[in-house]
């Protein structure tokens, strides 16, 4: 099966061509301004290795930053209507209360508290005031606002209130394209109200982004199932992805843990992936990112919701260092290293300069770093050096040694030999292993809920069957589909044995024709 | 003695109270963000100097009950506050010369803020803890065998409850919080009203202007780039217990508690050593090597060594760097009778009370 993977990241867009396990081309652009534009070059780039009238590309993964930049930028967001269940609970902090200003004015949003939603035993707080849901349909209706997001109160134990209400804008507003928080979030209404607006507020971008890579495609003269990356190291059908485009945050830093999973064979490791600005340090667990349990800030907004466990750093490829007080970061030079680091001819000494001079990299002009007293630069990377040790100190979760994959445009700045790290690996492509993880992605499914009057066993059976539904409406084939992790934890004080069951299941794509028509189908 | 509270002094209060609340408390997120809006809108907040109450002076006590779970849903919402309080005016026949936090430890230190922005009605600078505790006979107010009703507690539906009479303060823990898990686990309630001599005499006094001074050293030793620790360490005669980083933790709730501990594995002057952490909601006592070597009513702090944030019992995590720091508690908890309510027995450890900061 031959696949492409495309990894559009700030800096820099990636590609790759594989077929099976096997990397046929890479290729790293300079992400243009016009992004699209990077994307057909790179995929002309790795088709054009192939010799003629070998056989087609079967499918093409493409991570991207769009979403997340979008939201940093507050630009290219929807008008969003907030329609939240909770009345009288909740009144004095109204939707987007502790959003930054600038954000919450580039949404614009009209917002709605209704009566309704549950307590934490699953009894309604108040009955669903279904006149105020109709009222507040007809409002988004007449404002010409099509993107709405519906929280109720703990929807995450019983989604009951936000189904109808979603069924009672569908009637007013029949292209409405309704985010309902149960399907992202997590017990916490601001932060799962937070991420469920966000996602609203994509909505428009997410549908431009899609067919924008769809038209790359066609340009580039690819005709095959297309797939997006997800934070969790999978893919999902684009028209799918398309709906959920929170998904997609902190893919690219998921999709290099993939590819150093993919390109050492390891499950269980440590991986760091160093950037021109940042890295990242993240856990391996069976082959996937490890998931974060806490509230991760996205532009400045605390959301609660799946994301990858992920500590950056400040120290990249191109971070400056103060010469005097040999102070290093934060700050970086970024995507403009070629023309302010040293030995590019620049004035800025940078990590890669230190690199050079040390003998670990050959980038631009050794020449130009030759005058860095030998002392200064052993102590630069000293400090280098403890500052991954720290990172990754802080990831682990045991205090056993653990192997360390070094990943990205940076990975030269990584140690040998580092306290804490039973072994520093390096690999081939180590430089495009996000778009390799792309490449090889699987797809799957997710289930995190509360099930309650039903034993441990029903429970689980049941979330297992959703996780797999959905793994096929994503675009897995259903004969490939395994169950991933299994998490269940019983709710100390609610009656009914209830329990929050976690189910993940990951699965091949389906590359036949006719799967992927019934897919289609099923959706609509 | 009465002073405008600023606005700028929001923040510095969390934070200094987030630290006192010693990881319970529950995050002061909710209430911070309620009272931003409430100077927002206009609205103003005085603070009043316990020493300024006439003896005859009503102060209302309030405070938000339930588990911070629920919390997390449901909310906090100042005019509910404001109702428990009100009920209680109607109740008593009583107006309210000014409103106190029953902990100025956590969330409930925004409490009597909410409440009197609502209601224009000056907060003093005093609680009943000094810190935070989880139920309602661990207070200076009941240490001071004061009388325990009658309370009032709403909930956001228009449920009303008040009760008039509890046979002890374990007693009004015990009914008080049973309607409250009735009505979803969460609530806002007055507790018994307390005279301005009765604060006076046994309130914690002055403990507004300690968080708030508190918390804005932390925030100014961030702003300046020295170490905010070392800033509480200065501010509140602090000792430093401990330095290292989370190895474990272990949680389980029974109940209505929050028990535990946290491992904590030494870095720097404590390497090789170990602290164990025991949480009761709050950190109730720290073991060096198996070792008790602090433990409740002392303040037991643990914070980020980097940032000087607090780290909660529900917050704390594998693989953060921390630094474990006692603060002095009240004398009214470390007296004879106050060891009785909240010295390490009335949490289960068969401990003598040894101060860290005992000459």
């Amino acid at each position: 099966m031959k696949r492409i993977g495309i990894d559009v990241g700030g800096t820099n867009t990636d590609a790759v061509l594989i077929d099976g396990e096997k990397v046929l081309s890479a290729i790293k652009f300079p992400t243009t301004s016009d992004v699209m534009q990077g994307v057909v070059n790179a995929i002309g780039h790795v088709v054009s290795s192939q010799a003629p009238g070998s056989a087609p590309v079967d499918a093409v993964m493409i991570g991207t930053t769009h979403f997340t930049n979008a939201v940093v930028e507050r630009a290219r967001l929807d008008r969003v209507a907030a329609i939240r269940i909770a009345m009288p609970a909740g009144a004095s902090l109204p939707p987007m209360v502790d959003w930054p200003d600038e954000l919450r004015d580039a949404v614009d949003p009209l917002t709605f508290m209704v009566h309704g939603g549950h307590e934490y035993d699953g009894r309604p707080l108040v009955p669903l005031a279904r006149d105020e849901v109709r009222d507040a349909a007809m409002k988004i209706r007449d404002a010409g606002v099509d993107s709405v997001g519906i929280t109720a109160l703990f929807s995450p134990l019983t989604a009951e209130c936000e189904l109808e209400a979603a069924e009672i804008v569908r009637s007013v507003i029949p292209n409405a394209r309704i985010t309902l928080s149960h399907t992202l979030g997590r017990i916490g209404l601001l932060e799962r109200e937070n991420v469920t607006l966000l996602n609203a507020a994509l909505q428009g971008l997410g549908r431009k982004t899609i067919d924008a890579f769809k038209d790359a495609l066609k340009q580039a003269g690819i005709d095959a199932p297309f797939y997006l990356t997800q934070n969790d190291g999978t893919v999902v059908l684009a028209d799918v992805a398309a709906a959920n485009p929170v998904y997609s945050f902190a893919s690219g830093p998921t999709n290099s843990m993939r590819g150093a999973a993919f390109l050492t064979g390891l499950k269980e490791a440590m991986v760091i992936d160093v950037g021109g600005t940042t890295s990242d340090v993240g856990c391996l667990v069976g082959g996937f990112p490890r998931e974060a349990n806490n509230v991760v800030e996205v532009g400045g907004v605390r959301t609660l919701f799946r994301m990858p466990d992920l500590l950056p750093m400040a120290l990249g490829g191109g971070t400056i260092i103060d010469p005097d007080t040999r102070k290093i970061g934060p700050r970086s030079v970024g995507y403009r290293i070629t023309e302010k680091a040293l030995v590019f001819g620049g004035d800025t000494l940078t990590t890669t300069d230190v690199a050079v001079a040390a003998g670990l990299v050959e980038i631009g002009d050794r020449d130009r770093v030759k005058h860095l007293d030998k002392a200064l630069v052993a102590d630069l990377l000293k400090r280098v050096e403890a500052m991954v040790e720290d990172g990754v100190d802080r990831m682990k979760t045991s205090a056993e040694g653990v192997q360390l994959i070094a990943v990205g445009g940076g990975a030269f700045l990584i140690p040998e030999k580092l306290k804490g790290a039973s072994e520093v690996l390096r690999v081939e492509h180590a430089g495009v292993a996000n778009a390799l993880g792309a490449a090889m992605a699987q797809v799957s499914g997710e289930v995190d809920q509360v099930f309650s009057g039903m034993s441990r066993e029903k429970a689980i059976a049941e979330a297992e069957r959703i996780a797999r539904a959905r793994a096929v409406e994503a675009g897995a084939s259903v004969d490939t589909i395994v169950t991933l992790d299994t998490e269940d934890i019983p709710i100390a004080y609610l009656p009914g044995d209830a329990r929050r069951v976690r189910v993940r299941v990951v699965g091949d794509i389906a590359f036949m024709k006719d799967e992927q028509k019934r897919v289609a189908g099923a959706l609509r | 003695m009465i002073r405008d509270f600023e606005a700028g002094e929001i923040d510095p209060l969390a934070v200094g109270a987030w630290i006192l609340g010693t990881g319970g408390g529950g995050s002061p997120y909710l209430a911070q963000l309620n009272l931003k809006k409430l100077y927002k809108d206009g609205k103003r907040v005085k603070l009043i100097d316990p020493q300024a109450l006439d003896d005859g002076d009503a102060v209302a006590v309030v405070s938000k009950m339930g588990a911070p779970l629920v919390g997390q849903e449901r909310l906090v919402d100042p005019a509910h506050l404001a109702r428990a309080m009100q009920l209680m005016e109607e109740y008593t026949g009583r107006k309210f010369r000014a409103v106190m936090s029953v902990e100025i430890g956590g969330g409930n230190a925004l409490s009597p803020f909410l409440a009197g922005a609502m209601l224009d009605i000056p907060v003093v600078d005093a609680d009943a803890m000094g810190r935070a505790y989880p139920e309602a006979q661990m207070t200076s107010f009941a240490i001071g065998d004061l009388p325990m009703y009658p309370l009032t507690l709403v909930d956001c539906r228009d449920n009303e409850a008040i009760v008039a009479k509890a046979a002890s303060w374990k007693w009004m823990e015990r009914i008080s919080r049973k309607i409250c898990t009735e009505v979803g686990s969460t609530a806002a309630t007055c507790k018994a009203p307390r005279t301005g001599r009765e604060v006076k005499d046994w309130g914690v006094l002055y403990t507004v202007t300690k968080a708030v001074s508190l918390g804005r050293a932390v925030l100014e030793a961030r702003a300046a780039h020295t170490d905010p620790v070392e800033a509480v360490l200065v501010h509140e005669g602090g000792k430093v217990l401990f330095k290292g980083k989370i190895a474990d933790v272990d949680r389980t709730t029974t109940g209505g508690f929050l028990r535990g501990s946290a491992m904590i594995e030494g870095l720097d002057g404590d390497r090789g050593s170990k602290v164990e952490l025991a949480f009761q909601n709050e950190w109730a006592v720290a073991f060096r090597d198996g070792q008790p070597i602090a433990m409740t009513p002392d303040l037991i702090c643990l914070l980020d060594t980097v940032s000087g944030e607090a780290i909660g019992t529900e917050t704390v995590r594998y693989g953060q760097r921390v630094t474990v720091v006692a603060l002095p508690a009240p004398d009214v908890l470390t007296s004879a009778k106050g060891l009785e309510h909240v010295g390490p027995r009335a949490f289960g450890y068969d401990l003598d009370f040894k101060s860290v900061f005992a000459a």
